[in-house]
Order: C-alpha cells, then sequence, then structure tokens
C-alpha cells in the first residue's frame, strides 16, 4: 500500500519536474544564443577600437600600414557593379512570376527550383564557377568584374524572393483598380504594384549588400587579392572582408585585422539595420 | 504601340526571369564538366575512397576531407539543434514581448555577422580556450561548436516560425487537459511542427557543410582521417581554398573535382528541403 502510495506520489511529481527542466533550458540556451552574439560583438569592438588609427585610412595602401581604405572603395565598387546586374534581373524576373506566369506554369515551377537551388549553393562553389567560367573561359582574368558576376547570381535568388513576397503583399485591388481605369498590366506594374511594394525591394536589395560585404570565398579566386584601389572593373582588387582574410593570413597584423573587423562589422550591422528599418517602414504604412 | 511595348516587356520579364535557369545550367555544366573527367581519370575509387592526399607525389584521395565535412557538419547540428530548438520555443510561446524585442534582432544579426568575422573570433577566442581545454586549438570539436553558433539563426528563425504556424487548438488543448505550459509546447505543439523544424535542421546542414571561411581559421586543416574529437581536421571547402591559389595541372583539376563532390552533397541536401517542405505543404 505504501509502495504504491509514493510511487504515485513520484508519478505526479515527474511532470512538474519535467516542466521546470525544459524552462530552465529554454532560458539557458536563450541566455547562451544572446551571449554569444554579445561575446563577438564586445570582443571584436574591445579589441580593435584601440586599434583603429589614422594609419589604417590611408589612402594608399602599403605592407606599412596595411590600409583598409582601398579595400573599402573596392567593396564599394564591387557592391554597386553587382546591385547592377543583379537587381533588375531579380526584380523583373520576380515580376514575371507574380505578375505575367499563370497558375500552374511549368516554367514557373521550374524557375523556382532553380532559384532555390542558388540560394543553397555554398559561397565557395560559386567562387570555383566564377573561375571557371568568368577568370579562364571567358578569359576576363582575376577581375573585378568577374567578382561582380559571381556575386551577383550569389544574390540573385534573394533579391527574387524578397521582391516577389513585396508583390504578392500589394493587395489585388490595387491592380483591379489600375486595369479598371483602362491601365495596361504593364502600366499597372509599373505605375502601381512595384511602387507600392517598393520597401520590401529595397529591403530585399539592402540584405544583398550586406550579402556581399560580408563575402570572402566567392572573391578570393574571381576579384582576388590586389590590394590596391581599382581603375577599371578588368582590374583584380580585394573587398573588406578579402582584405581582413588576408590581414588573418599573414599573421603579421592581428591588430589591424581587429580594427578591420570591427569596420566590417560596423558596416554589416549597419546595413541589416537599415533593412530591417525599411521593413518596418511598410508596416506603419499599412 | 502600346500592344508592341506590352509584348516586348513581357518577353523582356520572361528572359529575366530565365536567367537563374541559366545560372544554375552554367554552374552545373562548368563544374562537371571540369570535375568529372578528372574523377575518371584519377579513377572514382581512388578519388573519392582514398585516404591519402598528397599532391606533390600524385595521390588525390579525398576520403578524409569528406569524412571531415560530414564530421564537422554533424558536430555542429549536436551543438546547434538542441540551443537553437530550445531558443525558438521559447521565442515563440513563453518569452515576455520586452525580452522578444531584444533577443529577435539579436538573432537576426547573429545571421548577418560575416563568416569571417566568426572565423577569427573562433581563431582568437575559442581556440585558445580549447587549447587550455582539451591540448589542442584546431580540431573538429572547435570547428563544431563555431559551426553550431553559425548555423543557430537559420535553426531559430525556420523553428519558430514553423511553431508560431501550428494552430493554437493544439496548444490550448493540450491545456485543457491538464498538462502545463511547458509540456503541452514540448509534447503537443512541438511534434506537429515536425517538418518545419527538419526542413530548418537540413538548411542548417546546408550551410554547416559549405561554410568555408570560418572553418579553415579553427579546423587545423591536416587532411587526414580525423581519430578523435580533438584532432585536426581538413573539410572538402578548405580543401579548395587552402590549395586552389597555387595548384596547376591535375593537383587543380582535383581540387574542382572536391567542389563537385561538394556541390553533388548541397544537391542532394536541397532536394530533401524541398522533398520535406512538400510535404509540409
Amino acid at each position: 500500500m505504501k509502495g504504491t502510495l509514493s510511487e504515485k506520489k513520484k508519478s505526479s511529481a515527474w511532470p512538474r519536474i519535467q516542466s521546470y527542466m525544459l524552462r530552465f533550458f529554454m532560458i539557458l540556451a536563450t541566455v547562451l544564443t544572446v551571449g554569444t552574439v554579445f561575446a563577438v560583438l564586445i570582443y571584436v569592438i574591445v579589441k580593435g577600437v584601440p586599434n583603429l588609427t589614422p594609419d589604417l585610412f590611408a589612402w594608399e595602401y602599403n605592407s606599412e600600414n596595411v590600409s583598409m581604405m582601398p579595400s573599402i572603395i573596392n567593396t564599394l565598387i564591387v557592391t554597386a557593379l553587382a546591385l547592377l546586374l543583379a537587381v533588375p534581373v531579380g526584380i523583373c524576373s520576380a515580376i514575371y512570376l507574380t505578375e505575367y506566369a499563370g497558375r500552374g506554369n511549368k516554367l514557373v515551377s521550374i524557375i523556382r527550383i532553380t532559384a532555390e537551388t542558388l540560394s543553397g549553393i555554398p559561397s565557395i562553389v560559386y567562387g570555383l564557377f566564377g573561375f571557371l567560367f568568368f577568370v579562364i573561359q571567358l578569359h576576363w582574368s582575376y577581375s573585378v568584374l568577374a567578382g561582380a558576376f559571381t556575386l551577383a547570381i550569389m544574390i540573385l535568388p534573394l533579391i527574387m524572393r524578397t521582391t516577389e513576397e513585396a508583390l504578392k503583399a500589394v493587395p489585388d485591388s490595387y491592380r483591379e483598380g489600375s486595369f479598371g481605369l483602362g491601365a495596361g498590366r504593364l502600366r499597372t506594374v509599373f505605375r502601381i504594384v512595384l511602387p507600392s511594394a517598393m520597401p520590401g525591394v529595397l529591403s530585399g536589395i539592402i540584405l544583398g549588400v550586406g550579402r556581399i560585404t560580408g563575402e570572402t570565398a566567392a572573391l578570393l579566386y574571381t576579384a582576388s587579392t590586389a590590394s590596391d584601389v581599382v581603375t577599371n572593373v578588368m582590374q583584380p582588387g580585394r573587398t573588406l572582408a578579402v582584405h581582413m582574410y588576408c590581414l588573418i593570413n599573414e599573421g603579421l597584423y592581428t591588430n589591424q585585422a581587429y580594427a578591420t573587423a570591427v569596420v566590417l562589422l560596423i558596416m554589416v550591422v549597419g546595413i541589416n539595420a537599415l533593412s530591417s528599418f525599411v521593413v518596418k517602414k511598410v508596416g506603419v504604412k499599412k | 504601340m502600346h500592344k508592341v511595348s506590352e509584348v516586348l516587356m513581357k518577353i523582356l520579364f520572361l528572359i529575366a526571369a530565365c536567367v537563374s535557369v541559366l545560372a544554375v545550367g552554367l554552374i552545373c555544366w562548368f563544374l562537371f564538366s571540369n570535375g568529372l573527367p578528372t574523377i575518371g581519370k584519377i579513377g572514382p575509387g581512388e578519388f573519392l575512397l582514398g585516404t591519402e592526399w598528397r599532391p606533390s607525389s600524385g595521390q588525390y584521395g579525398i576520403f578524409p576531407m569528406i569524412i571531415g565535412s560530414i564530421y564537422v557538419t554533424i558536430g555542429a547540428i549536436i551543438i546547434g539543434v538542441p540551443i537553437g530548438l530550445f531558443c525558438a520555443v521559447y521565442l515563440a510561446y513563453f518569452c515576455p514581448e520586452k525580452i522578444y524585442k531584444i533577443v529577435k534582432p539579436v538573432v537576426n544579426l547573429m545571421a548577418g555577422i560575416p563568416s569571417i568575422v566568426y572565423g577569427f573570433f573562433g581563431l582568437v577566442v575559442i581556440v585558445p580556450i580549447m587549447m587550455d581545454l582539451c591540448g589542442n586549438g584546431k580540431s573538429l570539436l572547435t570547428a563544431s561548436i563555431l559551426l553550431g553558433i553559425m548555423i543557430l539563426p537559420t535553426i531559430i528563425t525556420v523553428s519558430e516560425s514553423s511553431i508560431r504556424a501550428v494552430p493554437v487548438s493544439y496548444y490550448e488543448g493540450a491545456l485543457g487537459l491538464g498538462a502545463s505550459k511547458e509540456r503541452a509546447v514540448f509534447f503537443s505543439v512541438l511534434p506537429a511542427a515536425k517538418s518545419g523544424i527538419m526542413a530548418g535542421i537540413i538548411l542548417g546542414v546546408g550551410r554547416a557543410i559549405g561554410e568555408t571561411m570560418a572553418v579553415i581559421m579553427v579546423a587545423g586543416n591536416q587532411p587526414l582521417l580525423p581519430e578523435s574529437l580533438t584532432s585536426g581536421v581538413r573539410t572538402l571547402t578548405a580543401n579548395v581554398v587552402i590549395e586552389m591559389g597555387y595548384a596547376t595541372g591535375l593537383h587543380r583539376e582535383a581540387l574542382i573535382a572536391t567542389a563537385v563532390v561538394l556541390f553533388v552533397m548541397i544537391l542532394i541536401i536541397n532536394l530533401l528541403f524541398t522533398l520535406v517542405k512538400r510535404r509540409d505543404a
């Protein structure tokens, strides 16, 4: 009798213990996650900010000042080029998918599958493809242009997906209203649908910029690691992330690598914050 | 006139939409046409199952790298999935609004930190700690920990949204039957969100196996079969990045073939992802 009673008590205590344990693990996991991010940020900032010397922002790179200014300028050039290529294509294909293609269109499902495949390909594979196709096959040699094309393909699925989502979020009544007033499909897309989807499109583009800024593996063997500012797009040049990789690899510039990490982090974090700010503005507008 | 521009633009949109198909086609063609003949030349058995990678003496066995990639990914999953899952459940069901407003942007930020910065952090922080703890800093274990951290945002974001997609009635039903909040979520909501969570894990696997810059800084990169958790490993991605810079001839072709093997693994993972997602829908 006594034995079964205590057993019964035990079994009714177990769910409660289990609940406490689950709650404990949840909080622990969340603290670990947030703690890790803060650890990375604080560590890099504490070690990096004291090393941010004016030397590091000199216009000319040499092995003494290991200036990151040329790589920052190169990053801007590569980003601009890649966006110039990827954004029109990405937006146009998203327009095709949402505004033109009929339901159950076979081509649409093929495009969807390939876009999904593209977004799963690791950056090193992009880098190697860029090397084989742009650098070798098209004889562009190591150049910023080859890097930009490679990155453009890499961010294409991102631009496509965010634009598609933004276009889908535009209510059908907008389109119907426009058609009702006698506007054609094209006019409706460019005058009505695209402008109202613009914040979503923009946030996707900004996310793309963030990805380009942080990218290393896809650029190593396409745009290569030349340390000077490029004067034309057929020249090789390193972006800031590649610059940081070179600094770490050479092993002599750990302090400068910390400083570069700070600048890189500020750029990427700023870009991502900008993107979510733009998205929030959409929410307010609605 | 209007009609003409309508048709022209429609064709333009169609062409733009086909660019991604073209890109995938080109990538497949260039990788496979460069890689497969090399695998044939070296011999598929020797290339895929050979344990000796000595380009200088003409031995190209990438088995240690395949195993390295798989081990590191498994390690990342073991570390990243439980933490990510618990965190996702907390965010979806238990987190007070105020804390959510802090944690969610932090998770988004985590996804945005470049892999080179993670790698650097791993190199200057995690590697010395591991050196003190187990004698060898750059190891399979260190790489697993770093990758586990890096896949957290993917796991958390995807799991959270699939947990939120489960109808509230599941949760309320369990509560009504007398379950505690925690038990209701873990034993009633979570099983219903299973396939979404699975999709998130597969995405994480894809990220971990394809990660390059962070891994090469903390994994040690010895092209040998790892003997224990603390021995160094080289992944497929690391093999390409490290040696591509100076490789020529058959050596370079063997590296491209290495990328082909990685690419095929990624394609399989993508396929799995699509299947799981389709079952979900």
